[in-house]
């Protein structure tokens, strides 16, 4: 007999809220991409659960390209803040805001 | 034979193409004599197809002649089409007749005006504009008719347009007619909704299965149009200051025929207006009212064209009366001799202010026949017709009508009896005022000669005009005469008119009456006709003959003498009741005062404060919105995990 | 939900709230650090928590991809990141320049996890039990996963891989310094200079530039340690023969 699958998807829920705050509270560019992956792993959670729940390997196979996709993902994110930190030392997410209305 | 009738509104219209195009070259006089010529050819057509008509029987003296389809549109068909019938032969006939000599005698009277050719220009346009009105098949084509005369009367009123007054005069003109032609308009979409036609054949054949309330709403609102374009009852005043242009336009215009227009209208719509007897009886009422106003006022006035323009006022007045009781061939009868002596009469004014080097004031005056036979005698004829003196065409025309008013209704008799003693009377003090008693005025003397002594209380009535001022003493000696051919011609030929068109008519005998038999197929069963024995027909023309003399003896006795008699001629009279001091003072004021309100309120505050203040609320709304875009992902962040909320909100709210 | 706990084997529920706890001290650390580095290394027991996770829900595989691939290539790629960015200075937490962002982001935080549970009262999921791909099917966890991608989601996986190329170029190509007149490398401003060296593969990369490595020398470097470090390696590789 195993849990079932809301134990796990009430943690993933907490996982991702706590993950959305600390985006939209930390000015750190570096914090805020970490506080993304743990957006990213809630969600994998979440398909996992499903994917026990309805018996389905689609859910694990979804979870393996968001993994794949996640990866990929920061690479190039850490390429544009090395591109943005070469401009200005210390810069903080505050900092790029020419598009101010 | 009927056929060249297309001839007839076209021969004035190419003379005013004509003109228009090279009247400056052709200048003067010839351009006075093209035009006086292709009207009186017009006048030779019309008296052949007014023949070709006769030769019809007289159930079928009715010719329809389409030129070409004017408007299709859905169910409106409007053709440019003109109808042949006797009324419109009778009307076209004196229209050009009369057009003509006073067409002749403007080439006399406007030999030394430097506008010579543009003159002629108009008159032609005016012709083939009342022949349009005149002979149209069609309501619509009547109205565009009756907007060419009303245009081509501001024209010629303000012919000297660097005058203010007459500018001022020509814009008045127009507006009053406006004010007429709305209610014209109103009615021709009335008459096209009921019968959904514009024809007089099929709108009088669908009649029937129109309601009477809509009748009387056509027939008053077509009396609108008639009031405006005729003067009466409350659209008058106009007509007093079209006296500012040349007076060959006062005497074709306004007195021979653009405002027998109205006339002429209801007595082509007797089949509605006997259909819708409260219309007619609102229109015999108002007529008989605007006579009588008119001859008070003609009473006292001291410009010789005024007093004739009251006078037309208080005549169509009458011919309004006769058309709402139902007479209508006495309408059309009185229209036909009040053109021969009303034309008469201020063509011979008119030679008499251009002898008196354009002198109007009739208390300047006096004497005139002894140098001005001619144009006195004419004069003399004219007064005593449209007095009613016995035998002379205004006695017979006029007597048709207070014979016909008093059989439908005795208080409409007694009103137009007063009116007929008034108008002997004013009339008969213009004539004594300007040709005989006292002369006011200095006469030029050739060199050499002793100067002729003015009696003391001559000189005196000369220095002071008629306003009590004292003028300054030395006004130029005159030396008057009898105008030339051109001008003497016409008067000559209208007064032998006046006197003689009563043959057209006569009741004395059925055998005598053409003119009534001639018009009957127009008129019908609808013709109010009582049928008075003879010595009912000649009492009253004893009456009518008493009531003329009254007032001719009344004029001989007050005027003969003296110039002088202030008690006759009150204040209120001369300023005719007030009436236009009042239009002016409380609308035409009061509009000019609102407009100007409304622009400096509503339209600077509430329009103006309006539109900027909603460009100013954008702007600012812009501002604040701007507000939004801080440039910071976070706070875009912050926006997008406030939308998945309220997101989330809805679909919470959904969910069972 | 209490009931399935307790009626599920005594291990399994100690290990699954043990890893709970883990995976949210962790995400709470990840956001309450004031060092960067400090973030990483909780992002790290994260991931290990929700590998433990994984395994609990039979999905092996993918715990092990986790660990391997998150755990141990992405947090690295992040220290790496912040290291050499020398961005391990420690951010002032208490002061919000952006006025109200902090109660708002709470709030809307709270709002929204509310809004998730309230939901999914009860009833988590609305879909049908799968027909095919059964995760009950004999073949083990790999095998399932392998003939998935294989064969239902094949096009998935070589667009995916098309995407790991593109990744890759891109990040050479946003991370390149900018090249001057010359068609020479210019020297960057700053410690930046170093990242060039850091992707291209291993040592050797350092060694082919010692020029531009002494000239570093006079330039002011954002953070000392960074320069002296590639310092003593650069030295420690010309020293050591």
């Amino acid at each position: 007999m195993s849990i079932s699958a809301s134990w796990y998807l009430t943690l993933a829920a907490l996982l991702f809220t706590i993950g959305a705050v600390g985006l939209l509270i930390r000015r750190n560019v570096l914090v805020m991409f970490m506080c993304v992956e743990l957006m990213l792993n809630a969600a994998n959670l979440t398909f996992v659960s499903f994917a026990r729940k309805l018996n389905d390997i689609a859910g694990q196979t979804a979870v393996f390209f968001v993994l794949v996709v996640a990866a990929a993902e920061v690479v190039v994110g850490l390429g544009i803040i090395v591109s943005i930190y070469r401009r200005r030392l210390g810069a903080t997410a505050d900092d790029v805001h020419e598009l101010k209305g | 034979m009927l056929r060249i009738a297309f001839l007839v509104p076209l021969l004035p219209l190419a003379g005013f193409l004509v003109l228009l195009a090279s009247g400056r070259k052709l200048g003067n006089p010839l351009a006075g004599w093209l035009a006086t010529f292709m009207v009186a050819a017009s006048f030779v057509v019309t008296v052949v197809v007014f023949a070709g008509l006769f030769r019809l029987p007289v159930g079928g003296r009715s010719y329809t002649q389409t030129w070409f389809t004017w408007i299709s549109s859905g169910h409106l068909h409007v053709d440019m089409g003109l109808l042949i019938d006797p009324l419109s032969m009778t009307m076209a006939a004196f229209v050009t007749g009369v057009s003509a000599l006073i067409h002749l005698y403007s080439i006399g009277y406007m030999e030394h005006d430097e506008d010579f050719p543009k003159f002629f220009l108009y008159l032609n346009l005016f012709v083939a504009s009342m022949l349009i009105l005149v002979l149209a098949d069609n309501f619509l084509l009547l109205f565009l008719g009756w907007e060419g005369v009303g245009v081509c009367s501001y024209f010629l009123i303000g012919f000297w347009f660097e005058r203010d007054s007459a500018s001022s005069a020509a814009k008045k003109a127009m507006i009053f007619n406006r004010i007429g032609d709305a209610a014209f308009l109103t009615a021709l979409f009335l008459i096209y909704e009921r019968t959904g036609s514009l024809e007089y054949h099929t709108v009088f054949s669908h009649l029937s299965s129109v309601g009477e309330p809509s009748l009387v709403a056509i027939g008053l609102l077509l009396f609108g149009g008639a009031v405006g374009k005729s003067a009466q009852i409350p659209l008058y005043p106009w007509l007093a200051d079209a006296m500012e242009g040349p007076t060959p336009v006062s005497a074709l215009i306004h007195a021979a025929t653009m405002v027998t227009a109205g006339v002429y209208l209801m007595c082509r719509i007797n089949p509605v207006l006997y259909r819708a007897p409260d219309a007619a009886h609102v229109i015999a009422i108002v007529g008989a009212a605007t006579a009588l106003l008119g001859a008070t006022i003609a009473c006292a006035q001291n410009d010789i064209k005024k007093i004739l323009a009251y006078s037309t006022i208080s005549q169509l007045g009458y011919m309004f009366l006769a058309a709402g009781i139902g007479a209508y061939d006495a309408a059309i009868f009185l229209m036909l001799t009040h053109a021969f002596y009303k034309a008469l009469l201020f063509l011979g004014a008119g030679s008499v202010i251009h002898a008196m080097n354009d002198e109007q004031d009739v208390k300047t005056m006096g004497a005139l026949a002894r140098v001005m036979p001619i144009t006195a005698v004419t004069f003399l004829i004219g007064w005593l017709s449209i007095g009613g003196v016995p035998v002379l065409s205004g006695f017979w025309a006029k007597g048709d009508v207070l014979l016909n008013s008093f059989a439908f209704s005795p208080a409409l008799w007694a009103v137009g009896a007063v009116t007929a003693v008034l108008t002997a009377y004013y009339l008969g003090r213009a004539y004594l005022l300007v040709f005989r008693g006292e002369q006011r005025w200095v006469e030029a003397r050739p060199a050499g000669a002793k100067p002729k002594q003015l009696s003391a209380k001559a000189k005196a009535a000369a220095a002071m005009s008629s306003t009590g001022q004292e003028t300054v003493a030395a006004k130029p000696a005159l030396h008057p005469l009898d105008p030339s051919w051109v001008m003497s011609l016409p008067l000559v030929v209208l007064g032998a008119l006046s006197a003689v068109g009563g043959l057209l008519n006569l009741p004395i005998h059925p055998d005598f009456d053409f003119l009534d038999r001639w018009l009957s197929p127009v008129f019908a069963s609808r013709l109010f006709a009582h049928q008075w024995g003879l010595g009912g027909v000649w009492t009253f023309a004893l009456i009518d003959a008493a009531l003329a003399l009254l007032g001719v003896g009344l004029a001989v006795a007050i005027w003969g003498r003296t110039a002088d008699r202030p008690e006759l001629e009150p204040v209120f009279l001369r300023r005719a009741w007030y009436i236009d001091w009042a239009y002016d003072r409380f609308i035409a004021r009061g509009s000019t005062e609102l407009a100007v309100e409304t622009s400096a309120v509503v339209e600077t505050e509430a329009i103006d404060g309006a539109v900027n203040g909603f460009a100013f609320l954008v702007r600012a709304g812009g501002r604040q919105l701007r507000k939004v875009q801080t440039g910071y992902v976070r706070n875009y962040a912050l926006g997008l995990a406030a939308g998945l909320v309220v997101i989330l909100a809805y679909v919470l709210t959904r969910a069972s | 939900m209490t009931s399935s706990l307790l009626a599920a084997t005594i291990p399994d529920a100690i290990t699954v709230v043990v890893a709970a706890v883990i995976c949210v001290v962790g995400a709470l650390g990840v956001v309450l650090a004031r060092n960067p580095v400090h973030s990483a290394l909780m992002l790290v027991m994260t991931l290990f928590g929700v590998a433990v996770l994984f395994i609990e829900e039979n999905a092996q595989f993918l715990a092990a991809v986790q660990v391997i691939v998150y755990a141990g290539a992405i947090v690295v790629l992040f220290l790496f990141v912040i290291m050499l960015l020398g961005v391990d200075r420690s951010e002032v937490i208490a002061k919000e320049p952006l006025p109200g962002q902090r109660p708002v982001a709470i709030c809307l935080g709270v709002l929204g996890l509310a809004e998730v549970l309230l939901l999914a009262h009860g009833k988590w999921s609305t879909g049908a039990h799968s027909v095919s791909g059964t995760l009950g099917s004999p073949a083990s966890n790999v095998q399932q996963i392998g003939k998935s991608i294989f064969t239902t989601y094949l096009l998935a996986f070589e667009v995916t891989s098309a995407l790991l190329v593109v990744a890759v170029v891109g990040a050479v190509v946003l991370a390149r310094r900018p090249r001057s007149s010359q068609g020479q490398l210019e020297p960057p401003g700053g410690a930046a200079l170093e990242l060039d060296d850091a992707i291209d593969s291993g040592p050797e990369a350092s060694k082919a530039e010692p020029i531009d490595v002494t000239t570093r020398d006079g330039e002011p470097a954002g953070d000392g340690t960074v320069v002296d470090s590639e310092d003593e390696i650069a030295e420690s590789e010309v020293t050591s023969p």
